[in-house]
């Protein structure tokens, strides 16, 4: 897969690896996208609505999803210029379906988790990272940040 | 990919075909900008049925197309948001004040229409 990868980033710019079980395929579906410019953020919305859509999602929470997707792949290209996103079938109880969604960056880290989670609200969009946004568009939400070491958000959505 | 702008008239329509790169975008509001000079465009219609993303950059950069062409002496007018993008839009707290909106590319140049009509019709003897 090593090679693939590698064929597939010089090919393309971006890399993907699908994983699959061995009982339920579809749900053990995880695919990883690095992230490094506006085109990627495209692929990265792209690939987590035809998750969304597999796993049985209406096109509306496929919308929601790739919004937040999008927020999130923009946060990594405009501050910390390269990382990653991770799109994740869930299970959850009662054999209910969902889809999380992994951004990570080694960038510059956010110093204060607490503003940026309140800031943006009433800007109007462009300013601030968005977050507050991305949290109302999804079911869980979590950060963890590190200054100097980089931030991952976990966004989880679930299908109703 | 580019979004083909099209000259009818006095108005600009530009019709998104694709998913845009904020790079796209960003040559959409530039290229519009410029053709409202060019061709002294009164009106700009921004047909937006295909885009099934509005992200924060995105609606930023309508609300710029807006305010940049009516600073250059032409209305803009957004048309075909469906109806999951409106909800996403909405959820992410987003506005686009100062922006018209319409609900097809007939509706919105009905609405350039009347606009071109008040403004003439305003004036005296004209």
């Amino acid at each position: 897969m090593g090679e693939r990868q590698r064929a597939a980033e010089s090919a393309g710019g971006f890399a993907v690896s699908r994983r699959s079980g061995r009982l339920s395929p579809d749900l053990t579906q995880e695919e990883s996208i690095s992230v490094r410019s506006d085109v990627d953020i495209v692929v990265a919305r792209r690939r987590g609505r035809e998750l969304a859509a597999s796993l049985g999602f209406g096109p509306t929470d496929q919308t929601l999803i790739a919004t937040a997707i999008s927020e999130l792949t923009r946060n990594i290209v405009l501050y910390a210029e390269r990382g990653q996103v991770v799109l994740k079938a869930l299970v959850g109880q009662g054999g209910k379906r969902g889809i999380m969604v992994v951004a990570r960056d080694h960038g510059p880290g956010i110093s204060n988790v607490e503003q940026a989670l309140q800031s943006g609200f009433s800007t109007s969009g462009g300013l601030g990272l968005g977050l507050p946004g991305v949290r109302r568009l999804t079911d869980e939400f979590d950060i963890a940040s590190e200054v100097g070491r980089g931030t991952t958000v976990t966004v989880k959505k679930w299908n109703r | 990919m580019a979004v083909p702008i099209l000259k009818q008239g006095q108005y600009l329509i530009a019709t998104i075909q694709d998913a845009l790169t904020d790079a796209d975008l960003q040559q959409l509001r530039d290229g519009l900008v410029a053709q409202v000079g060019r061709h002294r465009s009164r009106g700009v219609i921004v047909d937006i049925t295909a885009l099934d993303v509005m992200d924060s950059f995105a609606v930023r950069t309508v609300r710029d197309i807006a305010h940049m062409t009516r600073l250059r002496g032409a209305e803009t007018v957004i048309v075909g948001m469906q109806p999951e993008v409106a909800l996403s839009v909405v959820q992410l707290g987003l506005t686009l004040e100062g922006v018209h909106a319409a609900l097809d590319l007939e509706e919105g140049l009905a609405f350039l229409d009347k606009k071109a009509n008040a403004v003439r019709g305003g004036r005296p003897g004209g």
